[in-house]
């Protein structure tokens, strides 16, 4: 399999995708920060670091096993990659404490970031609280309502959450939100954010804080086989866990599947699936692909799953789409449910429902993986203690 | 007469008449699309010498509250991009030249080219996107040039002196952002400003419009000592959205007021 070419490029690109589609204000502080980051690659002590605050802190390397009981049911190997083991619960504690490390480097003495359904935020917080560093933290209205619980984790962690009341209230309008707080006070604030979105350098920086998911995975995976999956399954809103297990195998010869949130069905319009439907936009940042209206305005995203809930997606999956690297495949709302139960029920395991979606794939694909007698690496990367409450509202509101 | 000579023409007048230039801005569709022509109207009866209208997206984020409340009140009723170049052929005959603002989305979902043709065709004179920098701007602005417009860029006061120095190929004018932050009414102007513009002009001989955050005339006439232009955005969207019944005759009077303080 030829190699692929590096990306991004030095214009932030990604094939046609990526960018700086940002106001002037914060281009140099872009620039501050890719230079910070490209140092901050470079030194020893850095690196040294972060890989012990990965281990020591947040509990890497997470498991990599095989899901006996559900490899059975199905007919074929499935093994699970433990990102909900981590600290916090899910992956994005890698991201925030990489992003935080390089935030203590530059000098900056303030953190914001926006979150959704609070995990990102809750991350952030978390990493802030261990460097004795001020957070703030943008959250739409409607999801603090939503995810009482995350805001309050957030204040018992000394961050401060602001409700934002524009647009639709939700993740889009809080990284609004987050990002008219940079330009505002970007000379002394850095700006966390949560997934492989967002300005260059953001969606290459947070692609390489996560990318041990995919080393320790492919590591572990030999290990245990002495070979190579045959797919890699991970769910994708704005794509940071499935990007951190893909990249370290893009130049292997696997299937990368992205599942991508169906909601109420593609033909509903109440979905997320981005890529599924791809129309290519601008948002927050850089280009890539986007729901929205005939008239280019920014369409509201709808899944079960609020980490799924995002109307955009990392360039890099864009990318990856375009070129044919990685497959886009949509779930249902119904089908990341069922998933969420029989995963319970197999493997003792609850799967936060941005996994589930994942776990629903391989469970759809069954008889096409079966045939090729696959190995398969689903990416849990979280666990579902946060949606237990919200899925049990949600089946008890249906008919 | 080309677009670029347009804008750049205003600011020779003005010059010469020993005042500074009126930029106001109001949004399409705010407080409703069939209100734009006589507000465009009032603007020009007020004394404004170019007016910026502004085409509502959904995520505005280089915009403070007002903004982006009267952009929310434009799409909820509905406006589209093509009632709006529609109206605005229909106006540019009669007003002093007219610019859009809007975000990079909605005209490159339109098809960038086609966007701008459309625009052309309107009369429109020039564009300001706020989240498309310099940097990234390159299929814009050759464009624009090709059609006799003039994409207008931005300078912040964060801005390095490459970013202004690659400014001399620009047409029209330069849009000074008078402050760290997001449009709005804000009480001070930024002390800071002086610094910027004297960098500006050290560089560049476009004449420079400074706006974000200027609300009064005595903002308007401080700023003016400095730039060739001011705009005025949010406190005039503000002013239409609290008294809708007399919206053009309050926004009548009040650009009257800033051309006054800036005449003087």
């Amino acid at each position: 399999m030829a190699m692929m070419k590096d990306v991004p490029d030095d214009r932030g690109r990604y094939g046609p995708f990526g960018g700086q589609y940002v106001p002037e204000t914060l281009i140099p502080a872009l620039e501050e920060l890719f230079e910070a980051y490209a140092q901050a690659q470079q030194d020893q002590d850095f690196h040294l670091e972060f890989t012990s605050l990965l281990k020591d802190y947040v509990g890497r390397p997470t498991p990599l096993r095989k899901a006996h009981r559900l490899s059975e049911a199905l007919g074929f190997d499935v093994y699970l990659k433990r990102e909900d083991l981590n600290h916090t619960g899910a992956h994005k504690i890698n991201n925030t404490v990489g992003q935080i490390l390089l935030a203590r480097r530059m000098g900056k003495s303030r953190i914001i970031a926006e979150t959704g359904a609070g995990q990102h935020g809750v991350a952030t917080a978390t990493a802030a609280a261990l460097f004795g560093l001020k957070s703030q933290v943008y959250m739409g209205e409607e999801d603090v309502k939503r995810q009482a619980l995350n805001v309050y984790r957030m204040k018992l962690l000394g961050t401060e959450v602001i409700p934002v009341a524009s647009g639709s209230r939700t993740l889009k309008d809080a990284t609004n939100e987050a990002i008219r707080d940079w330009v505002t006070n970007v000379r002394t604030t850095f700006y966390v954010i949560g997934s492989v979105v967002g300005p260059h350098p953001y969606p290459m920086m947070v692609r390489n804080f996560q990318s041990v998911i995919g080393q320790e995975a492919r590591l572990q995976f030999q290990e245990l086989t002495g070979g190579l999956p045959t797919h890699i399954v991970a769910p994708v809103g704005g794509g940071s866990n499935s990007m951190g297990i893909f990249y370290a195998f893009r130049n292997d010869p696997v299937s990368l599947i992205g599942v991508e949130a169906a909601g109420a069905g593609i033909d509903t319009g109440k979905h997320a699936a981005t890529i599924t439907v791809g129309v290519k936009g601008i948002l927050h940042g850089s280009l890539s692909y986007l729901l929205q209206d005939d008239d280019g305005q920014v369409m509201p995203a709808h899944s079960v799953s609020a980490g799924l809930d995002y109307p955009g997606v990392g360039p890099e999956h864009a990318y990856f789409h375009d070129i044919g690297r990685a497959q886009y495949q949509a779930i249902t709302d119904q089908e990341a449910l069922d998933a969420f139960h029989r995963l319970s029920e197999l493997e003792g395991i609850i799967p936060a429902l941005e996994s589930a979606h994942a776990v629903a794939w391989v469970i759809k694909a069954q008889h096409h993986l079966k045939g090729q007698n696959a190995k398969v690496i689903i990416n849990l990367s979280g666990r579902g203690d946060k949606d237990v409450e919200s899925v049990r509202e949600y089946e008890g509101s249906q008919p | 007469m080309s677009a670029g000579t347009a804008l750049s023409e205003v600011f020779k007048r003005t010059k010469r008449e020993r005042r500074v230039a009126l930029i106001p801005y109001i949004t399409a569709g705010h407080p409703s699309l069939t209100d734009l022509p006589e507000l465009v109207g009032a603007l020009n009866d007020g004394g404004a010498d170019i007016i910026e209208i502004g085409i509502p997206f959904s995520d505005p984020l280089a915009d403070g509250p007002v903004l982006q409340k009267a952009a929310t009140q434009a799409l909820n009723q509905g406006v589209k991009i093509r009632d709006i170049l529609s109206i605005t052929a229909d106006l540019s005959a009669y007003s002093v030249p007219i610019v859009y603002l809007t975000y990079f989305n909605p005209v490159f979902h339109f098809g960038v080219r086609r966007f701008l043709e459309a625009a052309r065709d309107s009369g429109v004179r020039g564009l300001i996107i706020p989240d498309l920098p310099w940097s990234e701007s390159g299929e814009v602005f050759n464009y624009t040039q090709e059609l006799g417009m003039s994409l207008i860029p931005l300078v912040a006061p964060t801005s390095t002196n490459r970013h202004i120095a690659s400014l001399a190929k620009a047409t029209g004018f330069i849009y000074g952002v008078s402050v760290t932050g997001v449009t709005g009414v804000r009480k001070d102007v930024d002390s800071g400003l002086k610094v910027l513009v004297d960098r500006v002009k050290q560089y560049v001989s476009l004449p420079l419009a400074i706006g974000f955050g200027i609300s009064t005339p005595e903002q308007a006439s401080y700023v003016g000592q400095m730039a060739d232009g001011v705009i005025v955005g949010s406190a005039l969207v503000r002013l239409i959205d609290q008294d809708r019944s007399r919206a053009s005759q309050r926004a009548q009077e009040f650009v009257a007021s800033l051309r006054q303080a800036l005449s003087n």
